[in-house]
């Protein structure tokens, strides 16, 4: 309990608006403007969690998206989400903030004595164990220990998100100095600028450093660079994270918004500047994990925003000149601070500020908080300790994009190789540290013209800061997975030194932090032990994201109808007004039965009423392609199975497409509406491939000047009639009279006509094997067709049925639905289809594959239908097996119903050499179970064809 | 090789952890083999732990470009299975379970297989006839498959969307009690570890630049580390077959493609089956770490980048977002692609091809992992005796010419 | 996302498109000579090769055909043009 709060310090906090929280149950209070993590910093509360193997006290680290260890899960009006970062959160009134991985709290965890066993568990310990009985035996336990937060099962955020495409001339990302300079010297030369960074202000290391630009102070800087991107039309969003670089110069934005649903921003700029800059590294010690060891920047951090301050006696172990402002500062509000710097040639104290040369920082001292440290062996005491061990540059993005780091002696980094990425580099980002390189380097970035800024100058002198394999004690590399220095040494033992390996076999750079935190020692250290330099031992890729993203952002608004949204009826309301269910066919929602009663016993009844008076129907979802022009019968003959240049206009013919592999790929109806003017009917499911493959036909084998093809389907709604009475309800509905002569319209034949000042088609195909009419009209008279239709219905007693009844009318007759009673190796002559396969000379779609060694075999699976004694249909998706010898699979149901015309069930399968079985009996199988079943014709009801012409 | 075991690891800590070994020999080629095996992923390392375990040939190399496991192994969402259509997959997917079983003890690694059971979760009433057809398909191959209702589905993945707008409702599905997951890592080291005691040479950082041929026949290969003799080769190198192949003028029926896998935060246990949704084509499980591990279709151009797109993403985690709503709390932590071979059928091509001594075990597309140890057996199988092991008989390159394609799609409604 | 762009429409998002088929498969016919392996090579064999490939491409939003020039590996798209005999 050290952390204090500054009485005076402090730019984010508004004093007067105190905020109420709870940690661990127990009261806490921060300011309007705090962070969960400066609050607590501020209230000294240091054990703010536990870590993942050993259950060690873990306390702040960093200030953004590095921090490993002050992961909360918080809970606001009731819901909680799990995994908070609380350095890259607001604080809120009455935020309830709950540790993670600790029980019964952070500061008095049961687990804690885990870590006595430690030695027994090393990096990748499990792979050598828990082998006995079983991984399962042991998993339960394991996976209860691990796992940070947890999941609030009734807190399920709204689908709200939208997600934006913009674009910019210029995309700067990170505005800090370098960023700003980029940014405004871009928009003085009137680019539109787009400026993005993830604090809630620009600025970058400004807001805590401070800094005079210029000759003034750096919010005139920034308030000047900000209103020339206004100027030119650019735009500043702040709290907002680029998480991925993605191909094509595309980059992805999390916008957060208070009060308002995030945002995704999917930015395409002319270019990009990046200037991210660099998180500071952590040193390692002995127990360098304990709490109250901070990075020296985010200590800076935490006094200039908040008044936050780390502890009263503070070692600030060092080896660089960055730190220096920080020993000054906190000397300046009141702690006492010794300054131990590793270089032998360190620059002079600041005032007020103990100074300490060629000094190393060997281990610290205390339980569940810092309380003291050696330093060259000797014993200093403190409350807290401040570490930089340098600086990791954020190349994140350029790495995303395709860039390659070098090694950068004078930063003690690996930065951007210039030009292996398409963005600008400037500022930390590039390993150039201190303001007035910055400046510099955006206002280049930026494309500037005058002079760059100017500040004072100041180049940074960085010593390198390394783990030291040889020096005792227990060395974290990964605080919140629990790697040390042991586990990275016993990993390029076992000859994981691959640093994918690495990575794999201990977790290092695994955790929520992405390896902010750890990746840089468990590279130097690989690299000290295997005797390579760093870039030797290279790096593990970057990739999307660069800090975690709600999945929420991803995801969008797609949920419920928008995702994978459903195609639509014209007809929907009039058929909801009728009380229709709807359910999914195909991608499109349609009526499945009318009424509330049982499902199953209204489609009976609706097949039934269409089988003996007259049933409609809402067709409109087949597909309506038109092919038009003197190579149309041409084009069609050669896309389909059956020739189609021999029809005759006004009439139409079933037939199939096939794919080139021979398989069926769609059925239907064609119909040659005139010499030149095909409508190929497709099945509602596959009308967009259908159109697909006639089009690649059109381009690639013919003269594609001669024909084109147009997908009219969403333009038209159909309406179907059938039943022994649908002329009759036709005339009741004083459609033209030219439909009502047999002569004039037979089966499968169609007309255009004009009806109620708009066309009107009627085609006589039919799907039930009754006497049928489909009737079209532009969608848009939909209405209009519907009423006159209706009225008519109740004219004749018929009734409006679903898709169930639908299906059962077809099965009845074996009409086939491809994709339900075909598979993916169904091939036309498995349906009965032989005449073309065997006669046809002429070239089309996927003949060849009809005679391969497999399409020829005698026992392909055939449909056939089947016969059962009993009223129960089969299952769909029985199997049918031998009734002796060895069990396996001769085929399958594909459909199955009880048919209420025939009082009996009825079912079409898929059998190996079905068609030779008809009038045998063979075995069927569902879960367990056998039964018996009679191979019969596929054509069930009316098998002479004399309802349709009734 | 320093057996690994409770024993072992305590007497271990007692000394500082000083005792262990490399897990594998850091191999430098020899002048020839018996047999090569390019590619050092899961089957590459099982076909040499085969080769040498089962048919006992002594002098074999696997050739790694990068580091071993590097490729599809450990780009995976680590999900083992065998709820298949066809018999012959299903032969093929149950050996590798069945192997899978006795994996850690015959490795001596602990390749943690979690046999939690799998869901193929139905949303319309067609897709539950389909899982019908599957079951039945399962149990009459003998392989435990079990249809489901949409109480037990519930019961065993409470989470689910079952709000009123939900766009897919769970009427239940297809469920296979011994699919799991398993540490994928740990497969590729387990098996490098068993196959480099066994005296296999484990050559990483090779990179194999031409096929040597001479009348016909194989002779060995040429790397960045210089020519390598040997009478069998098996190349086992997922999206980089093609173009191994294409050093022996053979064209495969193979387009390569990104699949992407996605990793959340952690969190403590709340999905304890893996799930593959019908109706948004997303399947996730949680990791023994308890992150989210989840992945979706493929990247629809097709590349040899291993990086995804951002398309993908958004389709996948908004699949993943209808299942489970609730999982909008959660972050989305590391996304990776690998670069999957994807054959027509979806099968994989496991035979002989082009001259003399070579032998394909590719094709996996997206269902590589769960095979591997399969995979590594049947290629073995091939390089030792020449021959087809019946089991991948069907799976010979000679399919497509024959027109006998195993299409677990087409069949099932459902690919891998 | 990747951009492709359309010789009709012009540069578009890759999910208005759909790949065909690499470019150069020459259709064998008529049937009656062609073997199961001649068949095979061209409905089925691919080179899928690394770096530089030229692929048949639908724009799906116009229907429309095309050749695309490409680096499977960089992703860069170096050149499209419309199938020979259509003009863009």
């Amino acid at each position: 309990m050290s952390g204090w709060r500054h009485s005076s310090i402090g730019s984010q906090i508004d004093r007067n608006t105190p905020l109420p929280f709870t940690f661990d149950g127990r009261p806490g209070s921060g300011f309007a403007g705090d962070t969960p993590a400066s609050a607590l910093l501020a209230s000294g509360i240091r054990v703010l969690g536990r870590s993942f193997k050993y259950h060690r006290p873990r306390g702040l680290w960093g200030m953004g998206n590095e921090e490993p260890n002050a992961i909360f899960d918080v809970t606001e009006d009731g819901r909680t989400t799990p995994n908070v970062r609380s350095t890259t959160v607001m604080l809120r009134r009455n935020m309830a903030l709950r540790s993670v991985n600790t029980a019964p709290d952070a500061a008095r965890d049961r687990t804690g004595m885990l870590d006595l066993f430690n030695r027994f568990l090393p990096g990748g310990f499990y792979y050598k164990t828990f082998m006995a009985f079983g991984w399962m035996r042991w998993e339960p336990m394991i996976r209860r220990m691990a796992g940070l937060g947890r999941l609030d099962p009734g807190h399920c955020p709204p689908a709200d998100i939208p997600q934006l495409n913009a674009r910019c001339d210029l995309l700067v990302i990170g505005a800090g100095p370098a960023g700003l300079a980029a940014a405004r010297a871009a928009a003085r030369n009137g680019r539109e600028v787009w400026l993005v960074d993830d604090a809630p202000e620009p600025g970058g290391s400004l807001r805590w450093r401070g800094g005079a630009i210029d000759g003034g102070d750096w919010r005139e800087f920034t308030r000047d660079a900000i209103g020339a991107i206004i100027a030119a039309g650019g735009r500043i969003l702040t709290g907002t994270t680029i998480w991925g670089a993605f191909d094509h110069g595309l980059f992805a934005a999390w916008e957060r918004r208070d009060g308002s649903p995030d945002r995704l921003w999917r930015i395409r700029a002319a270019e990009t500047v990046l200037a991210t800059g660099a998180i500071e590294r952590p040193l390692w010690f002995a127990n360098n994990d304990l709490p109250g060891i901070l990075s020296a920047e985010a200590a800076l951090h935490y006094l200039s925003l908040y008044g936050a301050v780390a502890g009263r006696r503070i070692l600030l172990a060092t080896g660089n000149d960055a730190s220096y402002p920080v020993a000054a500062a906190l000397a300046q509000a009141g702690c006492d601070v010794t300054l131990a710097d590793a270089r032998a040639d360190a620059p002079a104290a600041p005032d007020g500020v103990k100074h300490l040369g060629a000094a190393r920082l060997t281990q610290a001292h205390g339980r569940n908080s810092v309380a003291g440290a050696v330093v060259d062996g000797r014993v200093i005491e403190t409350d807290a300790i401040l570490v930089s061990g340098g600086y990791t540059p954020s190349v994140h993005l350029h790495c995303q994009a395709g860039g390659k780091l070098d090694w950068d002696t004078g930063s003690d980094s690996l930065i951007p190789r210039p030009g292996s990425s398409a963005l600008w580099v400037a500022g930390a980002v590039n390993g150039s540290f201190g303001l007035a390189r910055a400046l510099a380097e955006g206002h280049a970035a930026g494309g500037g013209t005058g002079p760059a800024p100017r500040a004072a100058a100041g180049d940074w002198q960085f010593f390198p800061m390394r783990p030291d394999p040889d020096l005792r004690g227990r060395q974290w590399i990964d605080p919140q997975n629990d790697v040390t220095l042991k586990d990275v040494k016993l990993a390029a033992q076992e000859g994981y030194r691959s640093v994918e390996h690495l990575k794999r076999y201990t977790t290092l750079g695994m955790a929520t932090d992405q390896g902010r935190s750890a990746n840089f020692a468990g590279l130097a250290t690989m690299a000290a032990l295997t005797g390579r330099t760093i870039p030797e031992t290279g790096t593990t890729t970057y990739r999307p994201p660069f800090s975690p993203v709600p999945l929420g952002v991803i995801g969008g608004l797609r949920r419920g109808d928008l995702f994978n949204a459903p195609k639509r009826l014209p007809l929907e309301i009039a058929h909801k007004a009728r009380g229709a269910m709807f359910r999914e066919y195909g991608g499109w929602l349609r009526p499945s039965v009318y009424g509330t009663d049982d499902e199953a016993v209204l489609a009976q009844q609706e097949a039934l009423a269409a089988r003996k008076s007259v049933g409609l129907y809402d067709a409109s979802p087949l597909g309506k392609i038109e092919v038009i022009g003197p190579g149309a019968a041409e084009l069609l003959d050669y896309c389909g199975y059956l020739r189609l240049s021999t029809l005759k206009p006004g009439r139409a013919r079933y037939g199939f497409v096939l794919g080139e592999t021979g398989i069926v790929h769609d059925d239907g109806v064609v119909f040659r509406l005139a010499e030149n003017r095909f409508v190929v009917s497709a099945s509602s499911s596959h009308a967009a491939t259908v159109r697909m493959i006639l089009e690649e036909a059109r381009q690639d084998v013919f003269d594609p000047t001669k024909s084109f093809i147009h997908d009219v389907t969403a333009g038209f709604a159909t309406l179907t009639v059938t039943g022994p009475k649908s002329r009759d309800l036709l005339i009741a509905a004083n459609l033209p009279e030219a439909l009502y002569d047999d002569a004039n319209l037979p089966h499968m034949s169609v007309t255009e006509t004009f009806w109620n000042g708009h066309s009107l088609r009627v085609a006589r195909v039919s799907f039930t094997g009754d006497r049928s009419y489909e009737v079209t009209v532009p969608a848009r008279h939909a209405p209009a067709l519907y009423s006159a239709l209706e009225t008519a219905r109740q004219e004749v007693s018929g009734r409006w049925i679903g898709m169930e009844a639908v299906m059962i009318l077809r099965a009845e007759k074996g009409f086939i639905l491809v994709g339900k009673d075909t598979d993916g190796l169904t091939m036309p002559h498995d349906l009965g289809w032989e005449a073309p396969r065997e006669k046809r000379k002429d070239e089309y779609l996927g003949r060849r594959s009809l005679f391969t060694a497999e399409a020829r075999r005698a026992d392909r699976r055939q449909l056939v239908g089947l016969e059962i004694d009993g009223d129960a249909p089969l299952p769909t998706g029985a199997h049918l097996v031998p009734l002796e010898g060895q069990r396996r699979s001769l085929g399958f149901v594909t459909s199955s119903y009880f048919s209420p015309i025939l009082g009996r069930p009825i079912a079409l399968a898929l059998v190996e050499g079905g068609r030779n079985r008809i009038g045998t009996e063979l075995g069927v199988f569902h879960l367990g179970k056998i039964g018996r079943v009679r191979i019969c014709d596929s054509c069930a009801f009316d098998p002479t064809w004399e309802r349709l012409h009734a | 090789m320093k057996r690994y075991s409770a024993f072992s690891l305590f007497t271990e800590g007692l000394r500082g952890h000083r005792g262990w070994t490399p897990a594998w020999r850091k191999a430098t080629p020899q002048p020839g083999y018996d047999a090569i095996i390019v590619g050092g992923g899961g089957h590459g390392l099982a076909t040499a732990y085969y080769l040498a375990k089962n048919h006992g040939v002594p002098r074999v190399a696997v050739l790694e470009k990068g580091w071993i496991g590097g490729g599809n192994t450990g780009r995976n969402t680590t999900a083992i299975r065998s709820n298949y259509f066809y018999p012959e997959s299903v032969a093929l997917y149950d050996l590798a379970l069945r192997l899978y079983e006795g994996l850690s003890q015959a490795l001596n690694y602990n390749i943690m297989l979690s046999q939690r059971g799998m869901l193929i979760a139905a949303h319309t009433p067609t897709q539950m006839e389909i899982c019908a057809r599957i079951a039945n398909a399962m149990q009459l191959n003998g392989v435990d498959g079990e249809l489901i209702g949409a109480e037990e589905a519930l019961q065993r993945v409470p989470l689910l969307n079952r709000t009123a707008d939900a766009r897919y409702n769970c009427m239940g599905g297809v469920w296979q009690q011994r699919a799991g997951i398993a540490r994928h890592d740990a497969v590729a080291w387990g098996y490098a570890r068993a196959a480099s005691a066994l005296g296999v040479d484990i050559i990483e950082n090779c990179t194999v630049t031409d096929l040597l041929i001479e009348s016909g026949k194989i002779t060995g290969v040429e790397t960045d580390k210089g020519s390598i003799r040997a009478e069998r080769v098996g190349l086992a190198a997922a999206g980089a077959t093609p173009g191994l192949a294409s050093m022996a003028g053979i064209r495969l029926p193979i387009h390569t493609y990104a699949l992407q896998a996605f990793v959340s935060e952690p969190v403590k246990p709340m999905l304890d089956t893996v799930l593959l949704y019908l109706g948004t084509g997303t399947y996730v499980s949680q990791s023994d770490k308890g992150e989210l591990v989840f992945g979706g279709g493929l990247d629809r151009v097709p590349t040899h980048g291993q990086r995804g797109n951002l398309p993908a993403q958004e389709a996948v985690v908004s699949g993943l977002l209808e299942m489970f709503p609730a999982f909008a709390q959660l972050k989305l932590l590391r996304q990776w692609a690998g670069v999957v071979d994807v054959t027509p059928d979806s099968s994989p091509v496991i035979g002989p091809a082009g001259p003399e001594g070579l032998f394909l075990n590719c094709g996996w597309g997206t269902g590589g992992f769960k095979a591997i140890p399969a995979g590594g057996w049947l290629l073995a199988h091939l390089l030792a005796t020449g021959g087809h092991h019946e089991i991948s008989r069907p799976f010979d390159l000679d399919r497509f010419a024959r027109g006998r394609l195993i299409d677990e799609a087409a069949g099932s409604g459902i690919a891998h | 996302m990747q951009i492709f762009t359309c010789p009709f429409c012009g540069p578009r998002d890759e999910t208005e498109f759909h790949f065909a088929a690499e470019a150069g498969k020459k259709r064998p016919i008529p049937a009656e000579t062609v073997t199961d392996d001649e068949w095979a090579e061209y409905l089925y064999m691919n080179s899928a090769s690394r770096g530089k490939a030229q692929e048949v491409w639908l724009h799906v939003t116009c229907g429309e055909f095309f050749l695309m020039t490409r680096d499977t590996v960089t992703r860069d798209v170096t050149a499209v043009t419309s199938l020979p005999g259509r003009n863009a």
